[in-house]
């Protein structure tokens, strides 16, 4: 065997000699960093809808807020962005997919230290940069707007946690390895690399002209699709199984899944800059990678959707699964979306508008921040011992929730679409001292409003989940000794 | 999966392969791009913005104007840019080799701006857009920035640079004997806007049509 060949068994130990370890041991060790992870995120998520809440509003009402500057319309939403994107799903990803990882290594932590270490940089560096933001040292960098002084910081964090999870991976069990490990070691790899170029690229030592586009749209893609998509398919395909008591449908669709998935989001990204001034084979490979990307997500849907039917009442009952199913199926339609914006002729109209933006909460929202909910529901009684106090608080956070995204997907994308042609229709102007005349504002604003509207729902839906959390983590004993599991529809007799 | 190896490798190589074929090959094809002359002896172009201007685009940046105007001209047939005036050529990469910060942007919630020093080359016009979007544009939904202005009482003689509030809007006005001035920040912001242009040719700016 080749040098290079042995340097990866070893990281395969092969000889059997520590007793096995019990998912329960491994929760209990891991509590400490997935408490940190998981508090901070929900924080993050209530600090990140007020700034959306404000950002939404001022889209239809500019002149509120008009003259407190740090919450002006460019910095409020790239403050909302940052604080969902590095606050929340940052910090859900760090505290689901570190401990998926855990359970599946089936050792016993080490270094737990360096997760907490991690954690509270991570946290003091995205509290910097959100302050940053809002008093001006916003950097106008889509997805990178946090002043680059963060960026060492945050990469240092990101690096930790790599390691942690690479090393944990170093410690597991023999044996078989889990779909859900692959996604989980690539977006660990991926993340931090991707962070390091980008901002190096574009602040420390920027490249010429356009080439920064390339750079940031290269990073701003793959911050969904090689960090939140692995983490939230990795969330999929650990829970679904484990709820429903019956495994995968098929490996071979994983395998097929993961490696169509790794080879060709990569290259989506540049579907940012179609028309841009960049080199035109580049924008026809970003797009053959975009329509590409139908193969993973039909391999990815078929495989989860087989290995769930059939169990529609427990998909139902449990918090978990109600969440992660709805999460799975908005995957497949945001992803089958995005392979349509990609072709030219869709996206002449829809680049430049709203239906970007509603297609990027597709993304974050319905599918990666509704599976993190979903994963949060399963791992808090797990690490806390204790269950989750109120199924009505549950029911509340998943119908506002469910609801306020689709009402908000409705109103971006169809606003959008409005938005694009009559952009491309040069007799119609952006606005008009005619009231009565037809105009792009005029005609986007009601979508606008109802989009405003589909937030005070989600807002809604965060604070009965941020209720429902600090009610189980401080909340009475009494709550400890519960029997069973929080279900949200009884029980069928005699089952 | 049990071939550890495969794994590894391959969750390295499909990173270096895209950061490879979009990034490096783009540093490569056209990563040393200079400004140039159409004839000889001409002036280079593009230039470097330079002084107040280059300021004005900190402030751009700072407010975060991007997120609603781009900075692009797409080709003609593409799109309405051309049919609505932002430009009669497509920009082409060479027009952004000398921006330490490229601001492309993705949406248009307002227009373009790659431009705007060409159609509003009027300093008074886009100090009265930028205090209240209302003025020069009715129905706009741009946030107004009054906050790079201030009011201040009238001297001797009122400020060249004051700002000529419309009559329809009284409540803007500010009280008898005071005025509103620019700051120097909204001095900056509008010489940038003022040195948006897109007003000479490069050889493959034409080619691009």
């Amino acid at each position: 065997m080749s040098p290079f060949l042995s340097f990866f068994n070893k990281i395969d130990p092969q000889v059997e000699t520590k007793p096995k370890v019990a998912l329960s041991e491994v929760d209990h060790e891991m509590r400490l960093p997935v408490l940190l992870f998981t508090i901070s995120g929900i924080l993050w998520l209530l600090i990140g809808t007020f700034f959306a809440i404000v950002a939404s509003f001022k889209m239809h009402s500019p002149e509120l807020l008009a003259n407190f500057e740090p919450l002006t319309f460019g910095r409020v939403r790239s403050a909302h962005l940052n604080a969902m994107t590095y606050g929340w799903a940052n910090n859900a990803v760090f505290a689901v997919g570190l401990w998926i990882m855990a359970r599946l290594c089936k050792a016993h932590i080490r270094y737990a230290s360096m997760l907490i270490i991690a954690g509270v940089f991570w946290n003091i560096g995205v509290t910097i940069g959100i302050i940053g933001i809002l008093t001006g040292g916003l950097t106008s960098v889509e997805w990178l707007e946090m002043p680059p002084q963060v960026g060492p910081l945050l990469a240092f964090s990101y690096v930790l946690i790599g390691m942690w999870g690479i090393l944990m991976f170093r410690f597991r069990e023999r044996g078989h390895v889990y779909v859900s490990q692959w996604y989980i070691l690539g977006a660990l790899f991926w993340f931090p690399w991707l962070y390091v170029v980008a901002i190096t690229m574009i602040f420390l030592e920027p490249a010429r002209g356009t080439i920064q586009a390339l750079t940031n749209w290269w990073f701003g893609h793959n911050v969904l699709g090689l960090w939140y998509t692995p983490m939230g398919l990795a969330a999929i395909y650990y829970l679904l199984p484990k709820v429903l008591g019956r495994p995968i449908y098929s490996y071979y669709l994983s395998l097929l899944g993961f490696w169509s998935l790794a080879l060709f989001y990569n290259w989506a990204g540049v579907h940012h800059l179609i028309g841009g001034p960049i080199p035109v084979w580049l924008i026809s490979a970003g797009i053959v990678a975009s329509v590409m990307m139908v193969i993973p997500v039909v391999v990815t849907a078929i495989n989860h959707h087989m290995s769930a039917v059939g169990n529609a009442r427990a998909v139902w009952q449990s918090p978990t699964l109600r969440f992660i199913v709805f999460g799975a199926m908005s995957y497949t339609l945001a992803s089958f979306f995005g392979s349509w914006m990609a072709l030219r002729s869709v996206n002449v109209v829809t680049h430049f508008t709203q239906f970007t933006i509603g297609h990027a909460h597709h993304g974050v929202y319905a599918f990666f921040t509704m599976t993190m909910f979903g994963g949060i529901y399963f791992m808090m009684p797990r690490i806390l011992e204790r269950e989750w106090p109120s199924a009505m608080l549950i029911k509340v956070h998943f119908w506002c929730a469910a609801i306020g995204i689709g009402m908000m997907l409705v109103a971006l994308h169809v606003g959008g679409w409005i938005q694009g042609m009559d952009l491309n229709n040069p007799d119609i102007p952006f606005f008009s001292p005619d009231s009565s005349a037809r105009t792009i504002l005029g005609a986007l604003k009601p979508w606008l409003f109802s989009r405003s509207i589909s937030g005070i729902l989600l807002t809604i839906a965060h604070i009965a989940f941020f209720v429902n959390f600090a009610l189980m983590l401080i909340g009475p004993r009494a709550v400890r000794y519960k029997e069973g599991p929080t279900l949200l529809a009884a029980e069928r007799k005699g089952a | 999966m049990k071939n550890l190896p495969l794994l590894f490798f391959g969750i390295f190589f499909v990173l270096a392969f895209s950061w490879t074929g979009l990034i490096l090959s783009s540093v490569i094809q056209y990563g040393d791009l200079k400004p140039i002359a159409m004839e000889e002896g001409g002036v280079p172009q593009p230039q470097a913005r330079v002084g107040v201007a280059q300021q004005g685009k900190l402030v751009y940046i700072s407010q975060g104007c991007i997120y609603c105007h781009s900075q692009q001209v797409r080709r003609k047939g593409f799109g309405a840019d051309w049919e609505r005036g932002w430009g009669n050529r497509q920009s082409v990469p060479r027009d952004y080799i000398l921006q330490e910060r490229v601001l492309l942007g993705t949406s248009r919630t307002g227009p373009d701006l790659m431009t705007i020093g060409e159609r509003q080359p009027s300093a008074d016009w886009h100090h009265q857009h930028l205090y209240n979007p209302q003025f020069t544009s009715p129905g706009s939904i741009m946030p107004p920035f009054r906050y790079l202005y201030r009011t201040q009482k009238i001297g001797d003689a009122p400020s060249p640079n004051a700002l000529k509030i419309p009559d329809t809007f009284p409540e803007e006005k500010p009280e008898p004997g005071y005025e509103i001035v620019p700051t120097e920040r909204a001095e900056q912001l509008v010489a940038y806007m003022l040195s948006l242009k897109l007003n000479y040719e490069l050889p493959e700016s034409r080619n691009a049509e």
